[in-house]
């Protein structure tokens, strides 16, 4: 039962060959007794499940329908859920309960949906290793001794150990796309704007995006459609109507025009995923697609743009966890002052102390000129790059990643080179793009994803692309030994 | 040696929205505390903030009626700083791009003469809550109603050289503001406050001295009274051989001297940037026609217009039209009444005292326009004389309903009947014989004076009600007789 995709299981419960609370019991039984290898949840919400699988139950019975209804999900543990411990996987928000529901958790309740629990991620979504946690490292279920990508870590060991089939992320610079290429899953990072921000506690303002993770592509234009839309609580979500992602599935690529930029296979692009990308490329030519050699100039920029950009917005985002109102507050404050410096010195992990430290610094007097604006230019510059390659492709594709997942701890001595694998993923943020990773093989028996971007809002032609590509190849199919 | 001074001021005015300018929380003064506060307000984990498009438009309307540039491209942006009343680490500001540019305010001094005053600029941005400090020992008690209620900062340019000419400019500011609608002026609760940059220099020096910015003060008196102390510290300070730093003070009204909060040196570095979570706002031109529209006749032009329409003095056109409510009630009093004239000097001198003495704004007036502009009517058609006026003016203060119910009820209705009149006027000059005697007798320089006492007996035999003009031709006639 746990093998199921989420179209399996919507069309089983259509069928009623079983209920939502028959499957929820089986997947938290699975989750009590596997999750503690691969430590991919904060918080499991069994009751919070075992009531919706029974409301969901009831509405199926009472003649309703839908993908979603009784579908069991987990959310990022980004994502407010009322009533429920919303960490961050901080202990700053330990003890926070959120008092509201995050638009995408409310819409997703509506449609039916059973929340299982909160997964694991890097604190505060920053991280590309899931080891920043508070709760402790995520482990990949492809190799325990491996990182599974971050920050949306905890939703993709989850859904890649079978312990559910599908979870929300988020991705800032690649937090959905990077894990789901280390762990054989599909996950999408939709258009910035595409999807609500209300209640998604943020890392990045102007980065963030929320989407799904899940083992095929059909999957997440499952779990896209009930996320995606306009919401008046966010003024940076844009009112532009949601197409049926299912229905463009199937469509023929035939004549789809690939672009392959020329800067991706540099010296930092391990030549085995070299080899596995170009296969997956001679399979969708295979499918009628026609592939175009393009360049990206300023692709370089990408990640000295983000690191400025990113903190920046980070230091002032996360300056509301000053131990006043909610979170973390240190014991027996001098005065204030020492209340500020020790509640945040105590609450956040070294790795949210940096991205705040440089973020602070690059937006002070005397630096913001140099630093963020500079940065800013340069994504404008990234942001011409892809729309004059548009002009000429369908598609962009690429790896997902320059390097098979790595060793916990191998990476820790130097954050640099962490910050490098988001080499690939990091662009589409910065111009606000949707892009989809998808599974194109393995290296050492670790996963390795290839990247489609698309142009604003075209989230369906990578759905239909990655499809057309699983109905063809098996690599997504494939699950680690032990689950 | 002779000193200017030269003062720029900054006000903060409440916008009165319904509901805060990033939340749909409602902005009433005086709730209990921390009931007026949403997720928003409380800067709580992955809120997000939405504009007030109501807030906008009241901005687009202050920056038109200052004949301002109007910002068609604004950009909010967030100030960084830790207080415990600023919920989210950061208030949201606007920064380069603010909705009003450069326009200007004329206002009149107390010799009459009209001054412009520069504004630099003007911006929204959302207020913070308050810190409380009494009656929680050991400890600050955070109330965030206030949190999120949107401002509109106003700046002006350096052009002020007294406080007098300040408190002037604040003024014209209040009326403006209320003029427009967009702020109550209610200076006690806090929905208008001043920070008044306040420096000088040697006259005739071409550049500034250095400034001191004093910090919320909030009312006229204050005003005046903070920058003439600051002044004076300033220029003794600089005597002494000293030198002005640049700092930020507090005004102490019991002391009336102003003391050092911070200096420049320990200034925050708020981190300013533009405000991810907010998309520039676009001000298309259809939006500012539609505002343009909705202006009202503002305090020059309605000054102008009592002037030419009325034939008012130009003192009494602006002292009618410095608020919107003054000169509403004029103007109805006016339509009712018919006589300007008259009316402006009722509105000002009868009523304006009666409102001084009970302490109440035009608005709270006891008399209403239609009483005031009843009663004027009754004196332009001779029903009641002048004298008789005040009587039923102070009856209709008192409660005692229209002027014509009182005119009525108390019998003041003035005597025209000129054979009435003539058999009073003989019975008193009978019982006054001698002194009619004495006038006869009299050359014509001291008859003048001898003519009021007759004037007076006379009005007093009448009760006040025979009408005066007809008493002094009559009462003429036959002491000439």
């Amino acid at each position: 039962m746990h093998q199921m995709t989420l179209a399996e299981i919507a069309r089983g419960l259509a069928e009623k060959k079983f209920s939502s609370e028959e499957l929820t019991r089986v997947l938290l039984e699975r989750i009590a007794r596997l999750d503690p290898q691969v430590n991919s949840f904060i918080t499991v919400t069994e009751d919070l499940a075992i009531t919706q699988a029974q409301a969901a139950d009831a509405r199926r019975a009472a003649g309703e329908n839908g993908a979603l209804l009784g579908a069991p999900l987990a959310h990022k543990d980004l994502f407010c859920t009322q009533g429920v411990r919303t960490s961050c996987a901080s202990k700053m928000l330990d003890n926070f309960k959120s008092p509201y529901d995050a638009t995408v958790v409310a819409k997703l309740a509506a449609a039916g949906a059973v929340t299982l629990g909160k997964t694991n991620m890097d604190e505060f979504a920053m991280g590309s290793a899931n080891e920043s946690s508070y709760y402790g490292a995520v482990k990949n279920p492809w190799n325990l001794e491996h990182v599974p990508g971050g920050s949306s870590g905890g939703s993709a060991a989850a859904v890649a150990a079978r312990l559910l089939p599908a979870a929300t992320g988020t991705d800032t610079g690649g937090s959905i796309r990077q894990p789901a290429a280390l762990t054989n899953l599909t996950g999408i990072k939709p258009t910035y704007g595409r999807v609500s921000r209300w209640g998604m506690i943020a890392y990045a303002s102007s980065l963030d995006q929320a989407g799904p993770l899940a083992r095929t592509a059909e999957d997440c234009a499952l779990l896209l459609q009930g996320m995606a839309g306009f919401d008046p609580q966010d003024s940076t979500s844009i009112d532009e109507p949601v197409p049926d992602y299912s229905a463009t599935l199937n469509a023929s690529i035939k004549g789809l025009r690939i672009g392959i930029p020329k800067e991706y296979f540099g010296a930092g692009l391990d030549p085995r995923i070299a080899q596995l990308v170009h296969e997956s490329v001679k399979e969708l030519e295979k499918l009628g697609a026609v592939v175009k050699e393009i360049s990206l100039p300023n692709l370089q920029h990408g990640i000295p743009a983000y690191y400025v950009i990113a903190p920046a917005e980070a230091s002032s985002n996360l300056s509301r966890f000053d131990g006043v109102r909610f979170g973390y507050r240190c014991e027996d404050p001098k005065d204030l002052t020492d209340l500020y410096k020790r509640s945040r010195a105590e609450g956040f992990g070294p790795e949210v102390q940096r991205r705040i430290m440089v973020g602070a610094y690059a937006l002070s007097a005397g630096y913001y000129d140099a630093y963020y604006l500079q940065a800013q230019k340069i994504r404008r510059l990234i942001k011409n790059d892809f729309m004059n390659a548009f002009a000429e492709v369908d598609v962009i594709l690429g790896p997902t990643t320059p390097n098979p997942a790595w060793k916990i701890g191998a990476k820790n001595a130097d954050p640099i080179a962490e910050y490098l694998e988001d080499f690939y993923t990091i662009t589409a943020n910065l111009a606000g793009l949707p892009g989809l990773s998808m599974p194109a093989g393995f290296v050492e028996g670790l996963p390795v994803g290839v990247q489609l971007l698309a142009p604003y809002f075209q989230e369906g032609r990578l759905l239909n692309v990655a499809h057309q590509y699983q109905q063809v190849t098996d690599w997504h199919t494939r699950a680690p030994t032990g689950f | 040696m002779q000193w200017e001074v030269v003062i720029g001021l900054e006000i903060h005015t409440q916008l009165s929205t319904q509901s805060k300018i990033f939340s749909g929380s409602a902005i009433t003064f005086g709730s209990e505390p921390n009931t007026q506060a949403s997720l928003v307000d409380l800067g709580m984990p992955g809120v997000l903030p939405v504009l007030n498009k109501e807030a906008v438009r009241m901005a687009v309307k202050f920056g038109l009626a200052i004949d301002a540039e109007i910002g068609q491209h604004n950009v909010f942006a967030r100030k960084n700083y830790f207080y415990p009343d600023l919920p989210k680490g950061y208030q949201i500001s606007q920064m380069e791009l603010p909705i009003v540019g450069k326009g200007h305010l004329d206002i009149t001094l107390e010799d009459g003469t009209v001054k412009r005053v520069g504004i630099t600029r003007a911006h929204l941005e959302e207020d913070a809550g308050k810190s409380l400090h009494e009656d929680f020992s050991g400890m600050t008690g955070i109330d965030l109603n206030r949190a999120g209620t949107p401002l509109l900062e106003i700046v002006s340019e350096p052009d002020m050289r007294s406080a007098k000419e300040a408190v002037a400019y604040v003024k014209a500011m209040h009326a403006l503001v209320r003029y427009l609608d967009i702020c109550d002026g209610n200076m006690a609760e806090g929905s208008l406050r001043c920070d008044c940059n306040v420096s000088v220099r040697p006259v005739g020096q071409a550049e500034f001295g250095t400034r001191c910015e004093i910090k919320n003060v909030n009312s006229f008196r204050f005003i005046e009274k903070a920058i003439n102390s600051e002044v004076q510290r300033q220029i003794e300070l600089i005597e002494d051989g000293g030198r002005v730093i640049q700092q930020t003070r507090l005004y102490d009204p019991a002391k009336d001297e102003t003391r050092a909060m911070r200096s420049k040196e320990e200034a925050n570095d708020y981190r300013y940037f533009p405000d991810p979570d907010l998309l520039p706002v676009i001000i298309e031109d259809s939006f500012l026609d539609e505002t343009r529209a909705t202006l009202p006749e503002l305090p020059p032009q309605k000054r102008e217009r009592f002037q030419s329409q009325f034939g008012l003095s130009a003192y009494d056109a602006s002292v009618l039209a410095s608020s919107r409510e003054q000169a509403d009630y004029f103007e109805q009093v006016v339509s009712i009444g018919g006589d300007a004239k008259l009316a402006a000097n009722w509105v000002m001198v009868e009523l304006g005292s009666l409102l001084n003495k009970q302490g109440v704004e035009i608005e709270q007036s006891p008399v209403s326009a239609e009483q005031l502009g009843g009663m004027l009517k009754r004196i332009t058609d001779n029903t009641i004389s002048g004298k008789i006026a005040k009587m039923v003016f102070e009856a209709m203060a008192n409660g005692e309903g229209s002027a014509d119910e009182i005119i009525e009820k108390q019998g003041l209705k003035q005597v025209t009947d000129s054979g009435a009149i003539e058999s009073m006027l003989d019975e008193m000059l009978a019982a006054n014989a001698q002194q009619v005697a004495d006038y006869r007798a009299a050359d014509e320089a001291k008859r003048g004076k001898m003519f009021g006492f007759f004037v007076g007996q006379a009005m007093k035999a009448s009760k006040g009600k025979a009408n005066p003009q007809q008493v002094n031709e009559l009462l003429k006639r036959k002491l000439e007789g």
